[in-house]
């Protein structure tokens, strides 16, 4: 065990600090949940890409540097610990990028992933439907064989910021008459192919933050699927992994929020103290912060000796969401009469950030699998409890 | 940077383990219970035959030389199998309040190869406990007053005992007369050794907790898994999993928390103290969730004296203020977090 880093790790984070420094937009980018913001984001992280800071760990064939997992945490945590925009395609770059890493053909990784790490495609997923929700194997959206072409029918729901988005991955039933998960295939469509409409719906935020998607015969080329047909369910599997687990929430930004509540609870210490278990909330999220780094490390070591990691991904789910929504509620309560005000109004200062936040933490729990499944999981496959 | 246990560390707990698994299996650690002394010398021999009592004393009196980040695993392991011996208080806690002694210095050369050996008992006593672990049984304690630190032996104190509910734990007040001829160590010394005893007496509490919190959901799992009702073993109801899940949750989430303690202990780092109480506060709220998780998903089996659910409970909360209440521990954290000059936030986690 050694905690330190390495000169050459020092290097990397001080190279990581410097070009943020000098490249951080000066002025806050607006909502991604909005046309304007998701452009002002796309822009940014192009930027990102010209200097190869987008996708640190994929091969710089691909548009990356070739970090390992210790240099993506460290850029993680210069990226979040610098304020930097929130990453707007990281639904694309993290999950279906991940999977394709894994199960794409090097035709498929050409053609999709620099593409991906330069925004200029943006992805959005297509998991869940009206009636496949927590139970995904129930899924009866159809991409059916004709030619060399599958032709989808069905309807897709819950598509984060699909309203602004080039291309939707995610899972069709492409076996007649198969059931749960047997005969699905992964399929990616490019959203503007013709039969396919998208109706915005409005989240807590009042923002189209995600979509329903419809699909009327929608043909999309046999070469957009992603694995074997009808092996979907199993090279989504894997993607849901990576969501879960590390990728798509590393520990840098719930520290910045930790370190962010405690600046705001020292900032209001008089008002704050009147209750007493606000200073302890504090101490404890900050803590729990501070865990999850740790066991972010500690996981990447395990899996650089050779170790597989299976359900904890389904505790750092746990973890991260409940945090993150503890933080928030505590912030709103030392905020007081403040944390009710919206946007730029003139009373509300920094605290209408901490409403966006709490706001979308109230979605932590349910996304990417409700933490009831996530329990499920981890009483079943880790502690081996019987189904 | 390497967040992990190298393949030494890693085969030398799996021998603890599989040793502890056969030699402290829960009816002989009733039989123990039973007893007017609490302990077995045979296991202790025993446990010595395995080096364990050797790992953290310095080769060059006979031990193996290992550090706290060796001991963050083996008290795992002895709060696992909840064994009825005070032994890391000697093997780990003393021993490293001795080998921080300047070499040369006699305390060392008399007690060390004798701690290494398995021969000796040494009771710790420190202001943050008001009571003496196995204070009777030892031949020799370790006492502090003011700053001072004594190597004092047993013939010198008067032990009155206190029973624990843990009824493996053996508890004392001693009385004695403080001389300069037992005095190991004074002022800014005594002072740091002090703190250091402290923060490996925490470290060792905050292993045996998270190895109870293991050993109560493994018996958890293994209740849930046969028990039936409706049909069905427990195990499969929802409401029941997610106990569990919980449980396995605050495990896995403290145990990097005391690595890094032991790590920073091991280092010395300016901070270390903060890191081991998170990592205490962080052991002490899984034991106490799996205590309580476990009673319940074992219905009023776990209420009972007969179910071994009950021996590892009673240690997790027996240990729960020792080396420190939590309001302690808590208090070190956060007086370190409130500071002005503190750097937080992302890229700060392993600064020294």
């Amino acid at each position: 065990m050694d905690l330190t880093f390495t000169p050459k790790q020092n290097a990397f984070r001080a190279e990581v600090r410097a070009w943020l420094a000098a490249n951080l937009p000066r002025e806050p980018l607006a909502s991604y949940d909005t046309r304007e913001g998701f452009e002002q984001h796309r822009a940014w992280e192009a930027r990102l890409f010209e200097s190869r800071w987008s996708m640190v760990m994929w091969p710089a064939e691909l548009g990356g540097r070739g970090s390992d997992l210790i240099e993506w945490l460290i850029f993680e945590e210069e990226y979040y610990g610098a304020g930097a925009p929130m990453r707007v395609n990281q639904n694309g770059q993290l999950l279906l990028g991940s999977t394709l890493m894994e199960f794409g053909t090097p035709e498929q990784k050409q053609r999709f992933l620099p593409r991906m790490a330069a925004s200029l495609d943006m992805w959005a997923q297509g998991w869940s439907e009206p009636n496949a929700g927590s139970d995904m194997a129930a899924i009866t959206s159809k991409a059916l064989l004709d030619g060399d072409h599958y032709v989808i029918n069905g309807q897709k729901t819950w598509s984060t910021r699909a309203i602004y988005a080039d291309w939707l991955f995610g899972l069709f039933r492409s076996e007649p008459g198969s059931t749960r998960h047997h005969g699905l295939s992964f399929v990616m469509v490019p959203l503007d192919t013709p039969g396919v409409s998208i109706r915005p719906i409005k989240a807590l935020n009042g923002k189209d933050a995600f979509a329903e998607v419809f699909f009327d015969d929608v043909r999309v080329p046999v070469a957009n699927r992603i694995g074997e047909q009808g092996q979907g369910w199993h090279v989504a599997m894997a993607t849901a992994g990576f969501e879960r687990g590390l990728l798509l929430r590393s520990p840098a930004r719930f520290q910045a929020t930790a370190r962010k509540l405690v600046e705001l609870y020292k900032a209001n210490r008089a008002r704050a103290d009147r209750d007493p278990s606000l200073r302890d909330a504090v101490l404890e999220t900050w803590m729990g912060a501070e865990a999850y780094a740790l066991s972010a490390y500690h996981t990447v070591g395990r899996l650089s000796r050779g170790e597989q990691i299976g359900a904890e991904s389904s505790i750092n789910k746990i973890i991260w969401s409940e945090l993150d929504l503890k933080m928030h509620e505590t912030a709103m309560r030392i905020l007081g009469g403040q944390g009710e005000l919206v946007g730029k109004d003139s009373q509300a200062g920094d605290a209408a950030g901490w409403l966006e936040g709490f706001l979308f933490a109230q979605s932590g729990p349910i996304y990417a699998g409700t933490n009831e499944i996530q329990r499920n999981i981890i009483a079943e496959r880790m502690l081996g409890l019987p189904k | 940077m390497d967040f992990t246990f190298n393949d030494d560390q890693l085969a030398f707990r799996e021998a603890i383990s599989r040793f502890l698994m056969t030699e402290a299996a829960p009816e002989m650690l009733r039989e123990i219970w039973e007893t007017d002394v609490g302990r077995s010398q045979e296991l202790r021999n025993k446990i010595a035959e395995q080096g364990l009592t050797a790992l953290s004393v310095p080769e060059a009196e006979g031990g193996l030389g290992m550090d706290d980040v060796t001991w963050a695993l083996m008290t795992q392991e002895l709060g696992y199998y909840a064994i009825p011996d005070s032994l890391a208080d000697t093997a780990y806690v003393a021993s490293g309040l001795l080998a921080g002694l300047p070499a040369g210095h006699p305390a060392r050369a008399d007690l060390l190869p004798r701690i290494a050996d398995g021969s000796l008992r040494i009771a710790i006593s420190h202001p943050v406990n008001a009571l003496v672990s196995d204070a009777q049984l030892a031949q020799v304690l370790i006492l502090t007053d003011g700053d001072d630190i004594h190597v004092v032996p047993r013939s010198h104190v008067d032990v009155e005992n206190h029973p624990s509910i843990d009824a493996s734990r053996r508890l004392g007040v001693v009385t004695w007369t403080p001389s300069s001829a037992t005095c190991v160590a004074s002022g800014e010394q005594g002072r740091a050794l002090q703190d250091r005893l402290l923060d490996r007496g925490a470290l060792s509490v905050a292993g045996q907790l998270l190895g109870l919190a293991q050993r109560m959901l493994d018996l958890s799992v293994d209740y849930v898994a046969q028990r039936k009702q409706f049909g069905k073993p427990i195990g499969s109801f929802q409401a029941v999993k997610h106990h569990l899940a919980d449980v396995a949750r605050y495990i896995e989430q403290a145990k990097p928390v005391l690595y890094r303690a032991a790590h920073a202990s091991a280092r010395g780092d300016v901070n270390a103290g903060v890191w081991v109480s998170q990592a205490r506060l962080a052991a002490n709220e899984a034991s106490w969730i799996a205590a309580r998780k476990g009673i319940q998903v074992h219905g009023a089996m776990g209420y009972t004296w007969e179910v071994d659910l009950q021996m590892f409970m009673k240690r997790a909360w027996a240990l729960d203020a020792s080396w420190g209440e939590r309001g302690f521990h808590k208090n070190r954290v956060s007086d370190y977090l409130f500071a002005d000059a503190t750097g937080l936030g992302p890229g700060h986690t392993f600064e020294e």
